[in-house]
Order: structure tokens, then C-alpha cells, then sequence
């Protein structure tokens, strides 16, 4: 799949956001006043924006109120409503312990729910897909959450909690790289039967519908990341998850928390980029590749 | 809501002979005409004359060889176009309800008016049946020439789809696929019209009939085996041209 980087901005950073505001509505911490003003600006700042990177790639973003319309069937606008709904939970109790130092802790655990209801919106719109195997898979959704809420943990200052976290997201992360690995073939999809003509013999594409590109080559047949799948997924583990818990186990001071979660949040920018670059997409069947 | 209905009236679809497809894109061309000038915005091109030009087409035409264990391979000529699966999966991830399946007629419609371009219901395809137009931002397939099929102004052998009217070698026959007496399914039963990738369970309307098996000319000339070539060295020139070489 084409690593988009308007999504991969989104996601990450949306994950991140919505993870911390998570621990915020929690009340870890319950902060007020201009603490928690900082805190929650971060929070909308990171969800916010990561929604408005989103919208880059679409091609008539104008229209965008309608996509809040679908939310029966489509994990895209359900996402878009959660994120909406969570916002403004989460905003009218950050206004509460901002300003009026009030604690409306009911409506914070609300907040918190929507919030990791929009991670795993978020996460679904990909391990929905049929199409691509990598994705259609349980440990999708959990590694987003546990992304999410570890880094959040981090921006949140909850540094035992994060530690746990990222530990468990690096766990999910080298058994969805394993389970991902084989699961296209393991899935029995192959050019005979995208052609129904497997049966007859050994199929081959042997002529191009066209000999330029087209959207879905460029879309959903993205080839350049995979040839250094394997280096990039060393880095993204190392920099994701091993260097962040490494400088955890040494100190709980802020800026080496700082430290972590900023080569955490790069690791995971690697890890998203692979996450699309590696996924492969049924249709490039038809053209022979993968 | 871009839910699928439960059922539709009608299932209008396309089968498409693989046995007589003769590969030459007329359908492509014709489609790409169609759909530019009329329903929807236009099929789009950039740069169109320069280095890299690119397009949106809603059918096209790819070749496979097959090679069997024994025997020739043989080359089949594929055109692909949306399928108007019975459980399409670009319908229920539109967020925005611009994609939808008719209930009257299985048609697999999107809405241009109401699509904000996300491209995830092309993701969702699994047979590439749906592209993003670059100039209009809309996502744009296949409609089964839905402007055609029931338009009383054109004559009435027109009112079927464009590339069904201009297959030269009568390889494409549009029809309802639900009724069990219509042509098409008469022809599907007979040919044994298969599903592609039936495992992912899309259910598509369209059907693909195999190509028949090629024939084996059986050995007419009863005298054949007696009238095989007696000697298969070379004579003259070429004969002491083999010799020659031989030696060195």
C-alpha cells in the first residue's frame, strides 16, 4: 500500500493524542490550572491536528460534514464521530480543571472511553480490509491501542504505566510481524484464483492492461518499501520500543522521559511507515506483482 | 446508509466469455467514451501526451497465459471491470453513504455529489474495480451504463452497456443474473460461469465463463506413420556444412 504521508501524520499522531487525553480524563494525571492547560493542549493538539492531516489526502475535503453520516456501517465515520464526541467530552472537562479547577471526574471517564473507542476506530478502518491481509487481523487494533495509550502514558508523565505499555506493544508488534509474515499466502488468494483460471495451469500475467501507471498501482501496489522491510523493522523495534523502555529503566526524570518518548514517536513514524509500505493488496495480482 | 440492501429485485450484470475474447480493447475505448461524455464527471487523463501519462479508465483489458501440465500454453485475454458484488465491500466502508448498492437492480453506484474522495472504498475492492479520478476527486466505476440501459431515447439495441453494444466478437452479454430463465444465466449454467476470488466472499454479480478446452487433432491419415521422413541427415551444402563443424 502507498505510505501516505498525510496518514501516517494521522495516525500517529491522532494515536498519540487520543492516548494521552485518555489518562487525562482518567485524572493520571489530575492536574489543574495551567498544569492541565498544557497537558490538554498538548492532547487536542496532537487528536486535532492528526484529524486535520487526514484530510489532506482526500480529494474533496470540502464535503467532509457528510462523512459523519455512515457511522451504522463504516469504521471511517465512526471514527470521525468518536474523535468528534471524545473531543468534546474531554473539552468540556479540561474547562472544568482549567479554569474553574473543578473535577468532573464523571464526565472525564466518559472522555476516556471515546477516546480509546476512536484508537480502535482508527485501527479498524485498516484491519477491516479483506483485501489486505497484513491488516485483517486481530492484533491490528491491539497494537494501535497499546501504541497509543504507552505513548500517551509518556506525554501523561505516567512513566510505570508507559513502561508496561510499551513493553506489551513491543510484544504485539513481533507477533503481528510474524503472523503478517505468511498470512497472504496462508490466505489462498493467488492469480488463480483472481482469474478463476488456476485450475487449468500455471497463470501468468502476460500483458499489462496499460503500459503506464495507473491509480492502482500507485495506490495499493507499492513495492520500494519492502526491499528494506527487514532493516526498517529493526530500527522502528529499537527506536519504538527497546531505546524508550532502555532510558526508562534508568531514570524516571522528566527529561529523560522526554528523551524516550521523542525517539519513541520516531520509531513509531518508521513503524507506520512500514505498516503501509509492507501491507500487500490483493488487486496487484492481476498485474503480477505484489 | 451505505448498508447493503437485503436483497435487490434484479441482479444486472455482465458475463464475459473468456473463450472468445479476442483481447483488441474495444471495450475499454468504448467505455472510456461513454463515461466521458456523459453520466458523472469525465474519465480524466494527465499528461496525456507527455512522458508518464495516466488515466482513469473503469474497465480494462490484462492477457494471462496459462500453461497446463501438458500441452501449448494458451493466452487468455481478461477484461475487468466492477463485478456489482451481492456483498460489496466498497459500499460499507463509504463514510459518507456516496457509495451504494440499488435495490432495484444490484447496480453498484457512487454518488459523485456526496464522495469526499478518501479512496478506501478502492482499498476495500478486491479487483481493482474502482479509481480515483485526479481532475474530479470523486471516485469513479463502473455504472453498467446506467444511462444507457434504461434510456428510451436511443434505439433499443443500444440500451445495453457500451461495451457490451461494441464487442466485436460477441464476448461480453449483459442480462439479469437473478432470473434463472434469462439468457445470461442460461449461458452461465452451460459454460459453467465461475466467481473470481470467491473466497473472500464478495458474491459478485458478473460472471466469467472459462475458454473451452482447446481441440487435439486426432491422427486422420491412417498412412501417416509409414510416410515419415526416411532420412533426417542434411544433404548438399548444409549437409557437409554439419560435417564439417563436427569435426573441429
Amino acid at each position: 500500500m502507498h505510505p501516505a504521508s498525510s496518514v501516517i501524520i494521522f495516525t500517529v499522531a491522532s494515536g498519540l493524542g487520543f492516548g494521552l487525553l485518555t489518562w487525562l480524563g482518567l485524572g493520571l494525571p489530575n492536574a489543574n490550572g495551567w498544569a492541565a492547560f498544557w497537558y490538554y493542549a498538548l492532547g487536542f493538539a496532537l487528536a486535532g491536528g492528526g484529524l486535520l492531516a487526514s484530510t489532506f489526502h482526500l480529494g474533496n475535503p470540502q464535503r467532509f460534514l457528510k462523512a459523519f453520516s455512515q457511522w451504522r456501517s463504516s469504521w471511517l465515520s465512526r471514527e470521525g464521530c468518536l474523535s468528534v464526541f471524545a473531543m468534546a467530552i474531554l473539552g468540556i472537562f479540561a474547562f472544568g480543571a482549567i479554569f474553574l479547577g473543578a473535577n468532573w471526574q464523571p464526565l472525564g471517564y466518559i472522555g476516556s472511553v471515546l477516546a480509546v473507542l476512536t484508537i480502535i476506530a482508527t485501527s479498524m478502518i485498516y484491519a477491516q480490509l479483506k483485501t489486505v491481509p497484513r491488516w485483517n487481523h486481530w492484533t491490528t487494533p491491539l497494537l494501535f491501542l497499546l501504541l497509543s495509550l504507552g505513548g500517551g502514558a509518556l506525554l501523561a508523565l505516567q512513566t510505570s504505566l508507559g513502561l508496561i505499555l510499551l513493553t506489551f506493544a513491543g510484544a504485539v508488534q513481533l507477533l503481528a510481524w510474524y503472523l503478517g509474515d505468511g498470512r497472504f499466502q496462508r490466505r489462498g488468494t493467488n492469480i488463480g484464483t483472481a482469474t478463476g483460471l488456476g485450475d487449468r495451469g500455471k497463470v501468468r500475467a502476460f500483458e499489462p492492461p496499460h503500459t503506464g501507471n495507473n491509480y492502482l498501482l500507485k495506490e495499493m501496489v507499492h513495492q520500494v518499501g519492502r526491499k528494506h522491510a527487514v532493516k526498517l523493522r529493526v530500527i522502528a523495534f529499537i527506536m519504538m520500543i527497546l531505546m524508550p523502555i532502555g532510558l526508562l529503566m534508568i531514570s524516571y526524570a522528566v527529561p529523560i522521559v522526554v528523551l524516550a518518548l521523542l525517539v519513541h514517536m520516531i520509531g513509531t513514524f518508521v513503524q507506520r511507515w512500514l505498516f503501509f509500505a509492507e501491507a500487500e493488496h490483493v488487486v496487484g495480482l492481476y498485474y503480477g506483482k505484489r | 446508509m451505505t448498508t447493503l440492501p437485503q436483497t435487490t429485485e434484479k441482479k444486472l450484470g455482465l458475463v464475459i466469455d473468456l473463450d472468445t475474447c479476442v483481447g483488441c480493447h474495444a471495450c475499454v475505448v468504448s467505455c472510456k467514451g461513454w463515461n466521458t461524455e456523459n453520466y458523472g464527471a469525465p474519465l480524466s487523463d494527465q499528461d496525456a501526451y507527455g512522458a508518464d501519462p495516466t488515466g482513469t479508465f473503469l474497465n480494462r483489458v490484462h492477457s494471462y497465459e496459462v500453461q497446463p501440465e501438458e500441452g501449448p500454453a494458451q493466452l487468455i485475454h481478461f477484461p475487468k471491470s466492477c463485478l456489482h458484488c451481492d456483498d460489496a465491500p466498497c459500499v460499507t466502508v463509504c463514510p459518507t453513504g456516496a457509495s451504494y448498492k440499488r435495490q432495484e437492480d444490484g447496480i453498484v453506484l457512487v454518488n459523485e455529489d456526496a464522495c469526499i474522495g478518501c479512496g478506501l472504498c478502492a482499498w476495500a475492492c478486491p479487483y481493482g474495480a474502482r479509481e480515483m479520478d485526479q481532475a474530479a476527486g470523486v471516485m469513479k466505476k463502473c455504472t453498467l451504463c446506467v444511462d444507457r440501459i434504461y434510456n428510451e431515447n436511443l434505439p433499443e439495441e443500444d440500451r445495453v452497456p457500451s461495451c457490451v453494444r461494441t464487442c466485436p466478437s460477441g464476448a461480453r452479454h449483459f442480462g439479469d443474473l437473478g432470473d434463472e430463465t434469462s439468457e445470461v444465466s442460461v449461458l452461465v449454467a452451460a459454460r459453467g460461469g465461475m466467481d473470481l476470488m470467491p473466497e473472500l466472499g464478495t458474491k459478485p454479480v458478473n460472471k466469467y465463463l472459462p475458454p473451452r478446452p482447446k481441440d487435439v487433432v486426432p491422427e486422420l491419415d491412417i498412412l501417416a506413420p509409414y510416410l515419415k521422413p526416411v532420412a533426417d541427415t542434411q544433404k548438399g551444402f548444409l549437409g557437409w556444412l554439419d560435417k564439417a563443424l563436427e569435426k573441429i
